[in-house]
């Protein structure tokens, strides 16, 4: 068994988003070669960018990625009011995190549902649940269509949305939208529950590895999202500012694309990283979750990242409801609604700068960073994906778990390793904007 | 009778199209119900090597690996559906057409950048033919719907050819141009409803031109309002470089 040769090459991950391969070869019981290949079609963005103006850019950023099109949009607002020293009022702030929740509870549902839920139960896809299980997938599907509503009174839709700009809101919901909003997330809170019990049901891989958890932190006593440094489980705190000191890409003599770590050889980002660092701040409620789903305090296995996404979803209604209930009670100011218009007539003053933006979105920390002019034109950008410091991380996770898994049937560890990919939920479209790219052809 | 086998392939794009039809809810079931999806990578580990009567393609083709699996997908489908501004029009991706390549390849992956294979950005129906046109970025989901029963009915779709300013009006929008702001709704390819002007955004014309704009009308538009030509040109070409390109 020692002396097995195996060789797996995964052309094409199915059920993630973009386009990823895994080749591993093991030779006379030693790991030669394990890599988990990007192959996304580069788009250039940061690129594309360069010469447009600091107000358009979240328009543009926001179609790296139809998944995390609101992560995009908040992260590159934010670098954008960064550079234009532009603060958000408390009701622009209260709606983006709202706007966050359902982008985070979408793309988690997304997730747990249709890309790891057919593994656990032993199918190709969710296409054979529709008559096995055909309950959890109109949970599924009814639950999707409901953040997706929300977005669509929140911002005209959830993918790529349309009234979230710098400044604030082009439209602002009315009480009737707000009270529609609630009702809507007070519907959903039984699917939850149903999701918290099937996922209790269900059986994930036993693997533990104890890795670096990066996710931001902040004291203000809510479960940090949208703003905070740079935390990490290792006891450093760095100012947003100084995120290529975490990053700290680096090149690997196995591959062109570059990875990234910190203080150790990987880190990871995502929810079970949050959930790591801040799990303390979590909804009672969600923290209920994590206790009926019988999660730790510290979760080292990457395979449960999925479960931690379950308990943020429960996390994210909590949170909405009270976000909801707090714009009721002060009522919303519609003198705050934003004029669009990139700026024509020069109302809003535009200035030199640098800003950046760092914002939790569903697979983990988005770091937008824009150089402008002093005609508020981008003359450089940088924007760091989650996934692309995921990528570093799970091919260490690989590393480890093959040889305790090297006596199975090659089917089986074919299946294992997907599924860890898989667990991390990775954005491979998103990643491919930045460095992480090999071509292997 | 079979059910018609469809399958989804995507380019060079952010997924956001496909999504949209996840968006459906549990009416996707009711969707399912009349078709056989052979193959969507994203969320289907399934895959299928023969014949297709459709093929549902996403974004654009940016490199020649992108060119040969294009024109495979063409040869096994009976009817292609380009769907998404990157698939049907180029979209956002074309805004690197007017960077120099190798420039551009230098910026973003530096000394890696020969590791890049790149080509000027192109809509599918650059490559090869297309059967169906379903415009927007992301794509109107009511749309989708209407072009689907087509296929399904084996009828054709014509896409509006009149201007984002008829359904405006219809939705009582005030123009925006009355408030001092520039849209690009008058030479835009209708077909959405007025999606981002009806939630207080302006047209950025992701739907397409219109296939004969009235320029003198937009011109005599721009100028009663004061508006500078490279204002509005630069603000054209964030979705439509590709187009352009071609019509010079």
């Amino acid at each position: 068994m020692s002396n097995k040769d195996l060789n797996i090459n995964v052309e094409y991950i199915t059920r993630v988003e973009g386009h990823g391969n895994i080749e591993v070869d093991v030779r006379k019981g030693i790991l030669k070669k394990c890599q988990l290949q990007i192959v996304e079609s580069p788009r250039f963005f940061e690129g594309m960018i360069r010469g447009r103006p600091l107000l358009e850019a979240q328009h543009i950023t926001a179609r790296i990625c139809g998944i995390c099109s609101v992560g995009h949009t908040l992260a590159s607002i934010q670098a954008a009011e960064n550079a234009l020293s532009i603060i958000p009022s408390p009701q622009t702030e209260k709606l983006r995190k709202l706007l966050l929740h359902m982008e985070i509870l979408d793309s988690h549902i997304l997730h747990i549902y249709l890309l790891v839920l057919p593994d656990l139960l032993s199918v190709k896809s969710f296409v054979p649940l529709i008559k096995t299980n055909n309950a959890a997938v109109r949970r599924a599907l009814r639950l999707k269509k409901h953040c997706n509503d929300i977005c669509e009174i929140l911002v005209g839709r959830h993918i790529h949305p349309i009234s979230a700009i710098v400044g604030g809101f082009t439209k602002l919901p009315s009480p009737a939208d707000i009270d529609m909003i609630a009702e809507i997330l007070l519907s959903m809170k039984k699917d939850m529950e149903d999701t918290v019990e099937l996922l209790k049901g269900l059986k994930f891989p036993v693997f533990e590895r104890e890795t670096e958890y990066i996710a931001l932190v902040d004291d203000s006593g809510e479960y940090p999202l949208l703003h905070g440094d740079i935390g990490s489980s290792d006891g450093y705190r760095i100012p947003k500012e100084n995120y290529k000191e975490v990053c700290n890409e680096f090149i690997v003599s196995h591959s062109s694309a570059k990875h990234t770590k910190h203080h150790r050889d990987s880190y990871a980002v995502g929810a079970l990283a949050r959930y790591n660092l801040n799990g303390y701040l979590l909804h009672e409620t969600a923290k209920t979750a994590a206790d009926t789903l019988g999660l730790k305090q510290k979760v080292t296995n990457p395979y449960l990242n999925t479960v931690v996404q379950a308990v943020e979803c429960v996390h994210c209604i909590e949170d909405s409801l009270a976000i909801l209930k707090n714009l009721k009670d002060t009522g919303i100011r519609y003198d705050e609604e934003i004029v669009v218009g990139l700026n024509e007539k020069g109302i809003i003053p535009v200035k030199a700068g640098q800003g950046i933006g760092a914002v939790e979105v569903p697979r983990g920390l988005l770091f937008h960073d824009y150089t402008a002019d002093s005609n508020g034109v981008i003359t450089d950008a940088n924007c760091v994906i989650p996934t692309n410091q995921n990528v570093n991380n799970i091919e260490h996770d690989m590393k480890l778990l093959i040889p305790r898994i090297l006596y199975k049937s090659e089917d089986e560890i074919r299946l294992l390793l997907e599924m860890l990919v898989r667990a991390y939920d990775p954005c491979i479209s998103c990643s491919a904007h930045f460095l992480d790219v090999r071509f292997v052809r | 009778m079979d059910k018609p086998k469809i399958a989804f392939f995507d380019f060079a794009c952010c997924e956001g199209c496909q999504l949209q039809i996840a968006n459906f809810g549990e009416a996707l079931l009711d969707i399912l119900e009349l078709v056989d999806v052979v193959e969507f990578r994203e969320v289907m580990s399934e895959r299928w090597d023969g014949l297709l009567d459709a093929a549902i393609v996403e974004g654009s083709i940016t490199d020649n690996h992108a060119v040969e699996r294009i024109k495979k997908i063409r040869q096994k489908c009976k009817i292609m559906i380009a769907y998404g501004a990157c698939a049907t029009i180029g979209g956002v991706n074309g805004m690197k057409n007017s960077h120099d390549p190798g420039e551009i390849r230098r910026y973003v992956y530096k000394e890696h950048y020969e590791s890049f294979d790149t080509i000027p950005a192109m809509a599918v129906s650059d490559i090869v033919s297309v059967d169906y046109f379903v415009h927007g970025c992301p794509i109107y989901p009511p749309e989708f719907i209407k072009v689907l029963k087509s296929v399904l009915l084996g009828i054709s779709y014509t896409v509006p050819d009149h201007a984002v300013c008829q359904e405006c009006k219809l939705n009582e929008n005030v123009c925006l141009f009355e408030k001092g702001i520039t849209c690009l709704g008058p030479i835009t390819r209708a077909g959405c409803n007025s999606w981002c002007i009806n939630n207080g955004n302006i047209c950025y014309g992701c739907r397409g031109m219109v296939k004969n704009p009235n320029r003198q009308g937009a011109v005599d538009v721009l100028k009663k309002y004061g508006v500078k030509l490279q204002f509005i040109k630069s603000r054209f070409m964030m979705y439509n470089t590709c187009r352009e390109l071609k019509n010079e």
